[in-house]
């Protein structure tokens, strides 16, 4: 009853598009058969012109010509032709963008973008981007270039040439490690074999995956030690400056998180001056501006906290917490008043993108960037504490103030120097973490207690406790969250921190000496 | 205030007297202290017939309605637009002569994004200021919250957000989308040929109600088109969560072949880290779309918006709709913001949620009109299968189940912060149970009492 019916219109349609495929291919065989320029560019101008009015089936023909024929000069004109498109029409030229976007691509200067080029070919491209790889790789130098562009050939040899050509490339993506490479493999594994050709291919194919599974096995795992590492720096560098703050003075300051939210804002600030006042090209280099910007007022806001709050609350810690947390709800209400609930800032273009540590490991430059900024704040501290005649003074007040006073050392001045220190360096957190969340009033909240965690738990005064503490910490988090979940992973490290303190209440260093007693 | 002082005086004065006289009985005491609490009382009433006179001005007894948005915490940030879009069509209906040749009279509280404060400001709209309907709340949770208030009381809210559906209360209408208006039609369109024919999803949420709901309504729906369970992957984080490593090193992992698309419904601040997060792990909208059902223009507005740049979102309504109606509600709003010296002012910008505040004002109104008083029963008869202009088009309340008939729109995120719209179905009829979860439930007000079995 069906049948009948449901054949008559596919039958028509078939011998309509048959038709117009015997059209198309002599009117394009005339065309493309002598290669000079000017016919070509006849050719392809004719092709964008079908792609862009002509039936379905035309459109199929001009995209396989232009595969064949074009050139990335006709970018401009396909992007017109996609923006105006329906999804269909666009997806259909999607390989002839892909191509020419690509062969573009493999042109530029940034080795990036050839990177991105040539691994997009080797998962999109079709068989006429081969000689356009080859040619690429010919002429490049660098490292991972030349792998991606290696990976992309042999991605779509083993599609698209023949049975000895595959065999050498299912053996070269398995040397390669090609993590693109694994589904294809899994693909042609699965496969049933009846010839010898095929059972040698098959065979090839799973040894292959199986050398690239051995390998990720590794890389993720140590790209979960990276990860690790990225997230201890950040809990690193929140810390810091709650570890001089209340590690070493002793001074629950609970708008610690406004420091870092104002340290933010201070970034945000210099972003828009130098948007609004320089060139373009120098806002890159916005970022060196904003870092010290941010650490001067996050100072300067803490210097004046201390001299008109903190100082008199000294050693009334359940004071001191009420009055800063207080202090924080306005300077949260100020920011919100000033600049509304959210605010953009962008990320200088030299940060964002990745660095490749090893195949299938990446490493974004945001993070980089931090993990380095937490390892110069770490020494510029110790340095600071331990190398300078001010930092002998700090710590002689800290450990006895009253003989450190007999002994001339202004504490007064010394107590304000040092938390306007530690809150600059939260200033200088917050201008970093810009780098990878974003800028609201709340902002300090969410990282508050992460950083309280981490002090505590590395032991109260000790800063290699806190440095200990986070990498711990950040470590671990990556550890679990795989298996766990983002969600419980969190809840885990919480019940492990707590069992933890519950065994060592003065956290990993102990306090030897008589400041705990006091 | 100045009625307060002059009637505080005398007792002042007496007690003054009294405390010269050197002892004070008992007597004297409660004698005072009732004056005092007379004097307050009737400078209370003064004030409020105060209030009541300006409001007599015009020339019958003002209508009362209540807005319910949260003004602080950290909902402020969407909710504040909905008060102000609300407070604007209200001046508007005003200006117009008003509902039934009575003034509009918005009375707003403030529910500060805590979830029982929603449910005592709800009690104290309707049973102190006496409201004839409530427009408000955003989050499931406050709405959840303040349900059972509009149930004992008979109240009407009009709720305007989209939401998981699996509700069908008697005084609630929803001007939002359901599960089946806005995120199921968003994955239909991926897996079609148009859309991308994508063949993997990651679906990606922050931990509550909203995200798991429709998660599980679209694990049941791709299951059901044969997409196979190794190609759906899940995953939840917390509210605030930062750090999207190793999510974003799955979703890599798992788009290794390019075919693959994530269904985002992570809500609010978390979003800004994830997509950077996945811009910098060097996946691409082109290869690996974003499709988001929490994300609009207003949360837009303020984002740094490079890495979002391409990523789909799925609503029922685009500012960048360009019809003469939308322009001249788009331009009303900014006009609005910019005269009553709202912060953003010329800058705002109107999305879905907006638009569904915006019109429900409107249904409201022509109901009331419809039914010739505003009690509530009568409202809702007439509410039923009730036509309307909307900025973004015509639309239709559902005769039975308290939802609206939407249009399904998919945009992708412009530089702007705006979207260029991609596709746009016709009216879409609301389904509180979905066909894929629940597909024995259904939801009618007419025929049945609420949600009833289907047979």
């Amino acid at each position: 009853m069906i049948r009948p019916f449901a054949h008559t219109p596919f039958l028509r349609l078939a011998v309509l598009s048959w038709c117009l495929l015997g059209l198309q291919a002599t009117g394009w065989a005339q065309v493309s058969t002598p290669p000079s320029t000017s016919t070509d560019r006849v050719g392809t101008h004719e092709a964008l012109t079908t792609l862009a009015e002509g039936t379905w089936t035309e459109k199929t023909h001009a995209v396989t010509y232009l595969l064949q024929h074009g050139d990335p000069s006709l970018l401009p004109q396909l992007d017109a032709l996609r923006s105006t498109a329906n999804r269909r029409v666009r997806k259909l030229i999607k390989p002839v963008i892909t191509l020419f976007r690509n062969q573009a691509g493999l042109a530029s200067p940034d080795t990036e973008t050839r990177r991105a080029a040539a691994r997009d070919l080797g998962v999109r491209g079709t068989r006429e981007a081969l000689p356009v790889l080859r040619n690429a790789l010919s002429n490049e130098r660098d490292h991972w270039v030349r792998y991606d562009l290696e990976e992309a050939i042999n991605l779509l040899t083993v599609e698209y040439a023949g049975p000895q050509d595959r065999l050498a490339a299912i053996q070269k993506l398995g040397d390669l490690r090609s993590d693109a490479a694994l589904p294809v493999l899994q693909e042609l594994a699965d496969q049933p074999a009846s010839t010898l050709e095929q059972h040698t291919l098959r065979n090839a194919a799973i040894e292959a995956g199986r050398r690239i599974q051995k390998w990720q096995e590794i890389a993720s795992g140590i790209e979960i030690l990276l990860q690790g590492l990225s997230l201890s720096s950040i809990l690193l560098l929140m810390s810091l400056g709650l570890a001089i703050v209340f590690g070493l003075m002793g001074v629950i300051n609970m708008a610690h998180g406004e420091m870092m939210m104002i340290g933010a804002y201070a970034t945000y600030v210099v972003q828009e001056i130098f948007q609004a006042c320089f060139a373009p090209s120098f806002f890159d280099y916005y970022f060196f501006f904003a870092l010290p910007c941010a650490f001067v007022v996050a100072g300067l806001v803490g210097w004046i906290l201390e001299g008109t709050l903190i100082r008199f609350l000294y050693g009334r810690p359940l004071e001191t917490l009420l009055a800063t947390w207080g202090v924080g709800l306005v300077l949260i209400q100020v920011a919100r008043l000033i600049f509304g609930d959210l605010t953009a800032v962008q990320a200088p273009s030299w940060l964002k993108g990745s660095a490749q540590v090893m195949v299938g490991v990446q490493l974004p430059h945001n993070r980089l960037f931090i993990i380095l900024l937490a390892l110069f704040c770490l020494a510029g501290i110790y340095a600071l504490l331990f190398r300078t005649g001010i930092g002998l003074r700090i710590r002689a007040v800290l450990q006895n103030r009253d003989m450190s006073a007999c002994l001339g050392i202004p504490t007064r001045k010394l107590d304000a120097y040092t938390f306007a220190f530690g809150s600059g360096l939260a200033g200088l957190a917050g201008s970093a973490l810009t780098l990878v969340g974003n800028v609201d009033p709340e902002l300090g909240r969410n990282y508050i207690v992460d950083s309280f965690m981490v002090v505590v738990t590395g032991g109260v005064g000790k800063l290699a406790g806190t440095t200990t503490a986070a990498l711990g910490i950040g470590t671990l988090n990556k550890v679990l969250e795989p298996s766990f979940g983002a969600v419980y992973g969190k809840v885990t490290i919480l019940i492990l921190i707590i069992l933890f303190l519950r065994y060592r209440p003065s956290g990993l260093y102990a306090q030897k000496g008589r400041r705990l007693d006091s | 205030m100045e009625k307060t002082h002059t009637l505080e005086q005398p007792d002042e004065k007496h007690e003054t007297s009294c405390a010269h006289s050197g002892e004070k009985t008992r007597r004297q005491f409660l004698r005072d202290a009732g004056k005092t609490a007379t004097g307050f009382g009737v400078a209370a009433l003064l004030g409020h017939l105060g209030n009541y006179a300006l409001s007599y001005a015009a020339d019958k007894e003002p209508v009362q309605i209540g807005i319910l948005h949260s003004l602080s915490g950290t909902m402020a940030i969407s909710e504040v637009s909905l008060r102000d879009v609300v407070l604007m069509t209200v001046q508007e209906i005003n200006a117009a002569g008003g509902v039934l040749g009575r003034q509009i009279q918005p009375v707003v509280v403030d529910p500060a994004s805590n979830w029982d404060l929603f449910a005592e400001k709800a009690k104290q709209l309707l049973l102190v200021n006496r409201v004839d309907v409530v427009f408000g709340c955003w989050t499931s949770v406050s709405r959840k919250s303040v349900l059972p208030v509009f149930e004992n009381y008979n109240g009407l809210l009009f709720y305007p957000v989209q939401y998981e559906g699996e509700e069908c209360s008697r005084n609630v209408f929803y001007t939002g989308a359901t599960v089946n208006q806005q995120a199921v039609p968003a994955v239909e369109y991926l897996m079609s040929e148009e859309g991308g024919a994508y063949k993997k999803f990651y679906l990606l949420g922050t931990d509550y109600v909203y995200p798991r709901t429709t998660n599980k309504i679209l694990r049941a729906m791709l299951l059901a088109k044969g997409v196979p369970a190794a190609n759906i992957g899940e995953e939840y984080t917390p509210f605030h969560h930062q750090d999207y490593q190793t999510i974003v090193g799955n979703i890599r992992q798992f788009a290794r072949r390019g075919d693959a698309a994530v269904i985002s419904t992570i809500n609010g601040d978390s979003n800004v880290p994830f997509y950077k997060e996945f811009a910098n792990q060097g996946l691409r909208s082109e290869d690996v779309p974003i499709i988001a059902f929490s994300v609009a223009e207003d949360e837009l507005r303020s984002m740094d918006t490079t890495a979002l740049v391409g990523h789909l979102a799925a609503w029922n309504y685009f500012q960048s709709l360009e019809t003469p109606e939308n322009n001249a509600f788009v331009s009303k709003f900014k006009a609005y913001c910019q005269a009553e010296g709202l912060p953003g002012g010329n800058t705002r910008v109107t999305d879905d949620p907006i638009e569904a505040a915006h019109f429900g004002v409107h249904v409201w109104k022509q109901a009331v009109e419809k039914a010739g008083t505003t009690n509530v029963d009568a409202v809702r008869k007439a509410v039923y299968g009730l036509e309307f202009d909307a900025p973004g088009g015509k639309k239709q309340m559902d005769a039975v189940n308290h939802h609206t008939y939407k249009p399904v729109l998919i945009g992708e995120i412009r530089e702007d912060g705006q979207f260029s719209i991609l596709s746009r179905t016709g009216l879409v009829r609301a389904e509180p149970w979905s066909e894929y979860t629940n597909p024995e439930k259904g939801c009618d007000w007419v025929n049945h009492k609420g949600t009833y079995q289907k047979t």
